[in-house]
C-alpha cells in the first residue's frame, strides 16, 4: 500500500529531524501554507501579521498572482509561509505538492464569513483529504476571516455552521480522524494575532519547556502572567499554564505597538532599528484598586521579547525587582 | 477663572466635522466614526481643556440649507463673539469652487461680526488621496482657499494681509489630525510662553533631549521644549496619535498612569503631571537613573501646577 508506506518514511524523517536539532539545514525549517478562495484575505493577513501594515491600507493590496513564499525568522520562530493564490490549485501535478506538503507544518484555509462560502468549503475539505494523504502529521486550521463585519451572535453562528459543513465533507471522502482547529479572525482587530499564535506554538518545538521556565518565573518573582513574544509579529510564542485572557493579550499587544513606535521616533539610531540589546519598557496602569501592569521587557535577541504582566497593589516595591528578575530569565532562554 | 473660547466648526455636509470632534474630544476612535450622522443644525459642545479653559464649539450642520440659514436669519447669532473658525474642506469634493464659494460667504460673515477671529482651514480626508500625490494636491487646494480668503478679507480692510491664519492637510486615520488641532489649541491657550520658558529651563536642569506636555484629555500638545535637534518634525503629533490610540485601548479595564520606554540610544518617560497634564521627557542617556527622573519630575509638578 502506498499510503503506508507514506506514513513511515514521514516517521524516519521525522525522527531525523529531532536529532539535527542545532545545525539545521535550511530547507527543513516547516511551512506554513495558506490557502482560500480569490478575496478572502490572504495576502491581507501576511501583511498585516508579519509586514505590520495597517488594517485600512489592505483595502490597497493586489490580488496576488503567482505562488508566495516568505520566511520569519527569529529566536524559537523560525518557517516559511506560501501562499496559494485561489484560482490556483496547490495539488496540480507541476507545483510538486508531495514535496510541499511534507514539508508543511500547518496548513491554513481562510474562509470569507461575509461571503458565500459553500463553495470554499467543498474546496477546503478536498484540499485537507489531499494534504492529510500526504501528510497526516499537517495541523488543519481554518480561518473564519473578515468576523469584524458580523454581529456577536452571528459570528458563533458561523463557526459553528461552517464546522459542520466541513465535518460533512470529510465524512464524504471517507477521512475521520482528521482534526481541524476554527478560529474567528479579523485584521481590524486582534483576533488574527491571537489565532496566529496558536498556529505558530504548535511549530515550536520548545513549548512544553517553555511554559514550565515561565511558570517557574512567575513564581519565583510573583507576576501573575508571562508571555514570550515575537516582538516583530506580537505572536506569542508561548505563555505559562494559566489560561490566556483576551484582553490581556490585547493590551500587550498595544504596550508592544506603543514600545515600538515610541523607541522608532526617539530611538532608531544610525541603521534605523528601533530595538537593541538595551531596549525596555515598563507601562504602569492604574484602576480603582490601584492595579499595577508591568511589562517588563528584556530581549534575547533583536526579535524576541519577554513580556510580564504583575497585578499588585504595592507596584512600587516590585518594580525594582522584575526587570532585572526577567533579565535573568530570558538570559536563560536565550541559551 | 474660567475663560470661554467661542470655536466654530463649517464646512460642507459629510465633510468630516462631527468625526474630527468626536475623534479629538470624545475619545472615539477612527473606525467608529462610520456611525455618525449627519449635523442638524448647530449641535453645542463644551469641552473643559486644561481645567479652566472651556472650548464652546458650534458644530455647524453642512447642509446647503442650514448654510443657508446661517448666512441669512441666524448671521448674528452665529458670526458674533467667535474666538475661532475652523472651516473644513473635502479634498476629494467634487463641486469644491461650490465649497470655495460657501466659504468665502463664512468668511464675509465672520468678518463682519468678529473682525478679531483666528481662521484655520482644513483640507481634510488626505488618506483618500494616493501618498505621491497629497502634497501636489493640498498645495492646489490651499492655493485655492487662500485666494478667496483674500477675496473675503478685501472689502473688509482687514489689518492682516490674509484673512486665514493656516491651512492644514488632515486625516482622522493618521497624526495630521492632531497636528492640525494642537496647533490651533496651541493659539487658544493662555500663557503658553510661560510655560514654554519654565519647560526650557526644566529640560536644561535635567539635561534633557525634549520635554513634550500634553493636555490629558484630549493628549493634544501644548508646549514643548527641545534642546537637541530632531530630524523628525512631524514626531509631536505622532507621539500624541500613538499615547491617544493606547489609552483608548486599554481604557476599558484600565487608566494610563506612566510609562518609561528606553533603549541603549534613549529613554524617554511620561507621566501624570499636573490635574490637567501629562509630560514626556525625552533622555540620550539610555541608562538614566529612572527614580531620579521620576523624582524629578514629580519635584517639578508644583510649579507648574501654579501656571494654570
Amino acid at each position: 500500500m502506498s499510503d503506508n508506506s507514506d506514513v513511515e518514511v514521514e516517521d524516519e524523517e521525522e525522527y531525523k529531524y529531532g536529532l539535527q536539532d542545532d545545525s539545521e539545514p535550511q530547507d527543513t525549517r516547516p511551512t506554513v501554507v495558506l490557502m482560500g478562495q480569490k478575496r478572502s484575505g490572504k495576502t491581507s493577513i501576511r501583511k498585516v501579521v508579519f509586514q505590520k501594515m495597517s488594517p485600512n491600507e489592505t483595502m490597497f493590496v493586489e490580488s496576488t498572482a503567482r505562488i508566495t513564499k516568505d520566511t520569519v525568522c527569529s529566536s524559537f520562530i523560525n518557517f516559511e509561509t506560501i501562499e496559494f493564490p485561489g484560482q490556483m490549485c496547490p495539488f496540480d501535478h507541476t507545483l510538486d505538492p508531495v514535496n510541499t506538503f511534507k514539508k508543511c507544518g500547518a496548513l491554513l484555509f481562510i474562509i470569507d464569513a461575509q461571503d458565500d462560502y459553500t463553495d470554499a468549503i467543498r474546496k477546503m475539505a478536498d484540499y485537507f483529504a489531499k494534504a492529510y494523504r500526504i501528510n497526516s502529521k499537517i495541523k488543519f486550521e481554518v480561518f473564519v476571516h473578515k468576523a469584524d463585519g458580523l454581529t456577536e451572535e452571528n459570528r458563533v453562528e458561523t463557526k459553528f455552521e461552517v464546522y459542520h459543513a466541513v465535518k460533512e465533507e470529510l465524512k464524504e471522502l471517507g477521512i475521520k480522524d482528521l482534526q481541524v482547529t476554527y478560529h474567528l479572525t479579523s485584521i481590524y482587530d486582534h483576533s488574527i494575532f491571537e489565532a496566529f499564535s496558536k498556529v505558530v506554538q504548535n511549530l515550536v518545538r520548545q513549548l512544553p519547556t517553555l511554559e514550565r521556565l515561565l511558570d517557574i518565573f512567575n513564581q519565583g518573582s510573583n507576576v501573575t502572567k508571562s508571555f514570550l513574544f515575537d516582538i516583530s509579529s506580537k505572536i506569542y510564542v508561548a505563555t505559562d499554564s494559566l489560561p490566556v485572557e483576551m484582553s490581556i493579550y490585547e493590551l500587550c499587544c498595544d504596550m508592544i505597538d506603543v514600545t515600538l513606535d515610541i523607541s522608532s521616533i526617539y530611538g532608531s539610531g544610525e541603521y534605523g532599528i528601533p530595538f537593541d540589546e538595551h531596549s525596555a519598557a515598563v507601562i504602569k496602569l492604574k484602576k480603582t484598586e490601584s492595579w499595577s501592569f508591568y511589562s517588563a521587557k528584556s530581549i534575547d535577541s533583536w526579535h524576541s521579547s519577554r513580556l510580564c504582566a504583575v497585578r499588585t497593589s504595592k507596584s512600587r516595591d516590585i518594580s525594582n525587582t522584575t526587570s532585572p528578575v526577567s533579565r535573568r530569565a530570558s538570559k536563560k532562554y536565550s541559551t | 477663572m474660567s475663560s470661554r473660547r467661542k470655536v466654530l466648526l463649517m464646512g460642507k455636509s459629510g465633510s468630516g466635522k462631527t468625526s474630527m470632534r468626536s475623534i479629538i474630544f470624545a475619545n472615539y476612535i477612527a473606525r467608529d466614526c462610520s456611525r455618525l450622522g449627519p449635523t442638524i443644525e448647530v449641535e453645542h459642545a463644551h469641552v473643559r481643556f486644561l481645567g479652566n479653559l472651556v472650548l464652546h464649539l458650534w458644530d455647524c450642520g453642512g447642509q446647503e440649507s442650514f448654510m443657508e440659514n446661517f448666512l441669512v436669519s441666524q448671521k448674528d447669532q452665529i458670526f458674533k463673539n467667535v474666538q475661532v473658525l475652523i472651516y473644513v474642506f473635502d479634498v476629494e469634493s467634487r463641486e469644491f469652487e461650490k465649497d470655495l464659494r460657501y466659504y468665502q460667504s463664512c468668511l464675509e460673515a465672520l468678518l463682519q461680526n468678529s473682525p478679531k477671529a483666528q481662521v484655520f482651514c482644513l483640507i481634510h480626508k488626505m488618506d483618500l488621496i494616493e501618498e505621491d500625490h497629497r502634497e501636489e494636491t493640498f498645495k492646489k487646494r490651499e492655493a485655492d482657499v487662500l485666494r478667496y480668503s483674500e477675496l473675503a478679507a478685501r472689502p473688509h480692510q482687514v489689518e492682516r494681509e490674509n484673512a486665514v491664519c493656516q491651512c492644514f492637510k488632515s486625516s482622522i486615520w493618521d497624526e495630521t489630525l492632531y497636528k492640525a488641532w494642537s496647533t490651533i489649541v496651541y493659539k487658544l491657550v493662555p500663557n503658553v510662553g510661560i510655560m514654554e520658558e519654565k519647560l526650557k529651563k526644566f529640560a536644561a536642569i535635567l539635561d534633557a533631549d525634549e520635554i513634550i506636555l500634553f493636555e490629558r484629555a484630549t493628549f493634544l500638545v501644548i508646549a514643548h521644549a527641545e534642546t537637541r535637534e530632531h530630524k523628525d518634525s512631524h514626531r509631536f503629533e505622532k507621539v500624541s496619535n500613538i499615547i491617544k490610540q493606547f489609552k483608548l485601548s486599554c481604557r476599558c479595564h484600565f487608566e494610563l498612569e506612566s510609562m518609561h520606554v528606553k533603549n541603549s540610544s534613549f529613554s524617554a518617560f511620561i507621566d501624570t503631571f499636573t490635574a490637567n497634564t501629562f509630560i514626556m521627557v525625552v533622555l540620550r542617556d539610555g541608562n538614566a537613573s529612572v527614580a531620579a527622573t521620576q523624582l524629578n519630575i514629580k519635584l517639578a509638578r508644583p510649579h507648574f501646577e501654579k501656571l494654570e
